[in-house]
Order: C-alpha cells, then structure tokens, then sequence
C-alpha cells in the first residue's frame, strides 16, 4: 500500500510536470495578451513598462523558468486581468463547480442503477424497450440543445424551476454548498440533471450488461440453491460484481462531468470555474488558464486514485501493491 | 418417515425454444432413501443436470416441468410456490455444482457466502452463524477454518472451493443432496479424497445423495444403486452390482466396454459408435436404436419399462441376464 501511494505520487509529479509544460508553450501559441490588455490608445512607454510587469519581455523557456520557480513555491501566478492570484480566482469558483459534479455523479448512479438493474432483470420487456430507447436519446442528444430544453419546460413554461445563477449558499464544514436550502437546491437541479443525463445513460447500460452477463452464470444458481432471496441475490452477489465495471467508468468519466462542466455552467450562468476558464482564454489570462489546468490534472490524479483504491476494496483478486 | 426421502415421478422437464421444444427430461422415475446414494449416470447433454435442477426448482426460462411429480418426503413439490421452494433449497434439499472455479462469488469472503446461507433460513445471531460456518468448514477438512472463513474464492484451490461449497451443503444438514459432477473439474486424488468424505458424511449425517456423474467408475465404488439416462431418459436402473456386472440394455454395455479399466489389458476399447442424437432430432421409439447394435423395426416403437427382481429397464432386447 505504501510502495503504491510513493510510486503513484511519483507519476503524478511528472504528469504535473508535462502538463505545465505542454499547456505553457500552448497558451503561449495562442496570441500575445497585451494586444487585450493595454488600452489601444496608451503610449509606447506605458505599453513597455506593463509587458515588463507582466514579464512577457522574456523568452518562452524564461517564462516558464520563473513560472516553475514560483510554481514549486507555491505561487501560480496572478491573473493579469484581476491582479489577484489565480489560484485564488480558482479555489473560488471550484466548490461550485465540484457541487455541480458530484450531484450529477449522485443522480447518475441513483438513477442508472436501479434503472439498469430494473431493465436488465427483464429483457426485451416493453419496460426494457424504453428505458434502452431512452438511453439513446441520452446519449445522442447535444448537451447544450437539451440545455435549453430543460429550461425552456420547467422554467418558462411550468415555472417549476430557476433556470439561471446559483441559489442561496451556506457555510457547512468549511465548504459552501446550495444542498441546505430549497433556493439553493431548486437551482442546483436542472444543471446537475442537464450534465447527468449523459451518464444516467452510460450507467444504465452497464447496470444492464452486467446483470444479463452474471444471472445466467453459476454464483447466481447456486446462491438459489442456498435458499436466498432474489432480492438479496440481485442486491449483495449480482451488484457487487457489477460495480467493478461501474466504478471503472464512472471513475474515468467523472473527470469528463468536471470538465464538460463548463457548457452546462455556460447554459446556466452557474458561477464555477469552468466559466472562469471561458472568459479567461477570451482575455488571454494566461496564468489562469495555465493554473486551471493544473488544477484540473490534479482533479484527475485524485480521482484515479481514488477509483483504485475502490476498486481494491470491491475486489479482492486485486492487490494495490502489485499494481503496475 | 419411512419412505423414500425423494421420489420422481415421471418427470418432463422441457425447454420451449424458438427452434422447438426441447425434451431435456422426458419420463425420468427414480427413488432414493436416508442414507442411500443414487448414481446418475449419462453422457453429457442426456438431462443429468436439468433432472437435479427441476428437484430444486431451478430450472431457468425458457425451461419448465411439464409433467410428472417430484415427492419429497411424500410432499409433491412440484408446483410450490418460489417462496415455499425457497425454504426447501439449501435447508433440506442442498445441491452442489461441477465447476467449484465458478459456483462461488469471487467478489464475497467465505464467511459472507457461508454466513448468508445460514442466516437464510435461521433466526440466529451473525455469531452464531459464524460458528456454524467454521464448523461446517472443519468437518470437510479444510486446516484452520477459523482462518480461512476470512480468505475469498481466489486464494483457495479447485479441490479446497469443492470443498467450500460441500461444507455450504452441509450447513443446515440437509436431508437429501443432490451431487452435479461435483468431482469432474478436480484432479483424481482430490477426488478421490472428497468421494470417501462424502460417503462418510452421507452415513454419518443420514442423508439421500443423488451423486450425477458421467464417470462409471467414480459410481461404482460410491452408489448403492444405479441409473443410467440416456436421450432425457432412464434406460436402466438398479442396484449398483447388478447393472455394472450384468448390465442389460445395449446402452450399459457400450458404456461398460468404454470404461478402460474394465476391458482386458490390450484388448481394445469399444466405442459406442455414433453420437447421441440432437434433442430437436431425436428417432421416435427407442432414441438409442440408431447407435444399437440390437435394433429391429420394433424399436421404432416405444419401448416398455421392464424389470427382473431389482433391475429394471427399457428395451425390447435386454441382453443376457445374470446365469440364473
Ligand atoms: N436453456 C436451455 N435451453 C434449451 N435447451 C437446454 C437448456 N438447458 C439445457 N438444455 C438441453 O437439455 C439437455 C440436457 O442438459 P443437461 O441436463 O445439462 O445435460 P447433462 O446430462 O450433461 O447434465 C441438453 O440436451 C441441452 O441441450
Ligand atoms: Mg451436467
């Protein structure tokens, strides 16, 4: 276990390390920001004098030099646009954007599953016809048409719903969150829904295939054989194995959730950082952009980890230690 | 109770595929008492499985019994609800299966298997239970199964899971076990360890043992009596000396003379010509006469059940009998 948390720490260490490199020349390619920043009308000196401030006079490998440097001590430099810095700006707006994520991770498998299983337990019903017909439109619907659909029915028509902004937000733990009120909870709903949609789908699906793949296997027959229930049969032995494949692509998918945040957060003027990362490519933020998506790497790097260590625990043929 | 702890009826279990019906059981009749073992045997596909699975109940759809009675402990179960089946499987009617790689789920500790089946049928504390299951695990010589009740399928041997599921069996000293090949997957050693624990266990604990193989040899030294199946039928049926010695219908004999050990060093084995005929294309009549050296027009007709003294069988050529 040890030897696997070093060596996994290690790996992330050097794709920390790539990324930054790979998302600096990048961003650098993009354009120079003081076209955007300096007013059009300022004189010569004025204009030098801010490229100096901001150290864009240097060359690429200088830039990122000192971004390293300032890197390894803690600092990601600040937003040239709010002078503050960028890792703040970030932290901000994350646990929004988290909140968002992880409610949409919740409906995804408090939906998927027991739809999956429901549909999976009947084949070719017409309750299994619907459900899997459903699943395409999942699937195939555009995230920001369906968007608009959302709002367009249970804002505008029934009036049920807030379609834009986040509600009211309290302190809990530390972590501010809209789960503690119906304002805040009423708003949450049609952007976790909207960026759950997809993955209520892909979770119904695998629930689906795994329960027609283990029933007919001999576990499940000789669990009969022991005289127990259907439902604990279905519940304990068929559930556990399937949540392997679940865990493995839900784990690697809710990166995805966190990144496509940003077109559902857009839609709903949902203030998170995936909105800061928009605006902040348009003005050419650089630093922002460059802590963003470290702090998004980050995000993945602990997820993975964490769906490892999930994995170990609902398998037992896996050992973390020997893991590669 | 003085009766036979299970008695078939003229059983029909059939599978109603899209291609036709499938007669898996057609006609089987057999009985077994406390403390007696029933050999099953037949080749693979003749219904052995599909027989001990209609005993449970647990034949899966598109399959079903169609006919017949199955009386245990004089009771017809045929029919019980699932509720009422379900207090039978594992108390008083246990089954273990051929392939001990996959009747166990790899994703459950032992303890959780073993305590499970107990605490199906038994209002006792999770202590308790666990108790019981150790004890069930020691009793078919599995070294320090207090220890082992922590340890999952994967880190056990064929012959050690074989033993697991036994020891499952034994939970609630079930008064009739029904055998699937349980001894096929497993090295000869091995299995000649776990048939003398079985006959052991089987005197010791007063139980039926319907013991399906399609190894004549493995019945031989384990059954008291005998019934060969053929074709979803029993073609012959008595006490296990008497069949295997003088054995009466064509189909015994080319079982008989395909066993090596019974054929005369060098001599050379005699196949049984042919194969056994598809369910969906089986002859009408006897289904072994386009295999039988025997046969005339009368097979073409079904044959009758016969019997002299303990022996009973269905041909209209019984082969040399026992010289008076
Ligand atoms: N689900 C099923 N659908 C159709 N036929 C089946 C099904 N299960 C078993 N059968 C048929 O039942 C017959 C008996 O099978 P089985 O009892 O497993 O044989 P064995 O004697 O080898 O145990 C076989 O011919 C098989 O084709
Ligand atoms: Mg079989």
């Amino acid at each position: 276990m040890t030897v696997f948390i070093i060596r996994r720490l290690s790996q992330s260490l050097l794709v920390l390390f790539i990324t930054s490199i790979i998302v600096f020349a990048g961003i650098y390619a993009i354009g120079n920001p003081i076209d955007i920043l300096i007013a059009p009308d300022a004189t010569f000196a004025e204009r030098e004098q801010a490229i100096k401030a901001l150290g864009l006079d240097q060359s690429l490998i200088e830039q990122y030099g000192t971004f390293l440097w300032n890197a390894l001590h803690g600092d990601l430099g600040r937003s040239f646009v709010f002078n503050q810095p960028s890792i703040d700006l970030i932290l901000n707006r994350m646990p929004a954007t988290l909140e968002l994520a992880f409610v949409a991770l919740f409906l995804s498998l408090a939906i998927g599953i027991p739809l999956g299983l429901w549909s999976g337990l009947r084949p070719n019903s017409v309750l299994d016809e619907t459900v899997m017909t459903g699943s395409i439109l999942g699937f195939s619907l555009p995230n920001f048409w369906q968007g608009m659909m959302l709002i367009m029915i249970f804002s505008v028509w029934l009036g049920w719903l807030p379609s834009t902004g986040r509600g009211e937000v309290d302190t809990v733990l530390g972590m501010r969150t809209s789960l503690t009120s119906w304002s805040g909870i009423s708003h949450l709903i049609l952007p976790a829904f909207n960026l759950a949609l997809f993955k209520i789908s892909l979770v119904t699906r695998l629930t689906r295939s795994g329960v027609r793949e283990n029933m007919p296997l001999d576990f499940v027959k000789f669990a009969r054989a022991k005289g127990l229930s259907e439902r604990r049969i279905v519940s304990v032995h068929v559930l556990k194995n399937i949540m392997i494949p679940i865990v493995t692509v839900v784990g690697v998918e809710f990166g995805g959730i966190i990144a496509f945040a940003i077109v559902t957060e857009t839609i709903f003027a949902w203030p998170g950082m995936g909105k800061l990362l928009i605006d902040s490519i348009m003005r050419l933020d650089r630093p922002v952009v460059v802590a963003y998506l470290l702090v998004v790497v980050t995000l993945f790097i602990v997820i993975n980890f964490v769906v490892d260590i999930l994995y170990s625990l609902l398998d037992p043929r896996i050992r973390l230690g020997s893991a590669a | 109770m003085n009766g036979p702890t299970l008695k078939v009826e003229n059983l029909h279990t059939h599978f109603f595929t899209e291609k036709g019906v499938v007669k898996a059981v057609d006609g089987v009749s057999f009985e077994v008492a406390r403390g007696e073992v029933l050999g099953l045997v037949g080749e693979s596909g003749s219904g052995k499985s599909i027989t001990g699975f209609s005993i449970l109940g647990l034949v899966d759809p598109p399959g079903r019994v169609t006919g017949g009675r199955i009386l245990f402990q004089g009771e017809d179960i045929v029919g019980l609800s699932s509720k009422e089946m379900r207090t039978l499987r594992g108390r008083r009617i246990a089954m273990i299966f051929q392939d001990p790689m996959m009747t166990l789920n790899p994703v459950l500790s032992i303890e959780t298997q073993m305590v499970e089946t107990v605490l199906a049928h038994e209002n006792v504390s999770r202590g308790e239970a666990r108790t019981r299951s150790r004890d069930a695990l020691g009793m078919v010589g599995i070294p320090s199964p207090d220890e082992r009740l922590a340890s999952y399928p994967h880190q056990f041997s064929g012959g050690m899971r074989q033993r697991v599921a036994i020891a499952i069996a034994l939970l609630h000293r079930p008064e009739l076990i029904i055998a699937d090949e349980p001894t096929t997957a497993l090295d000869v050693t091995i299995q000649s360890q776990i048939l003398a624990q079985m006959q052991g266990l089987t005197k010791q604990l007063g139980m039926a043992l319907v013991w399906i193989s399609h190894d004549l040899g493995v019945v031989a030294g384990l059954a008291h009596r005998v019934a060969v199946m053929y074709a979803g039928r029993i073609v012959e049926i008595g006490p296990t000396d008497d069949v295997l010695d003088y054995p009466t219908h064509p189909y015994t004999i080319g079982l008989l003379q395909s066993v090596p050990a019974n054929v005369p060093r060098g001599a050379p084995l005699l196949a049984i010509p042919g194969m056994a005929p598809p369910p969906l294309q089986r002859p009408s009549g006897c289904p072994f006469r386009q295999r039988c050296a025997f046969a005339t027009t009368i097979c073409e007709t079904e044959p009758p059940l016969d019997a002299a003294g303990a022996v009973a069988w269905r041909c209209f050529h019984p082969q040399a009998r026992r010289a008076a």
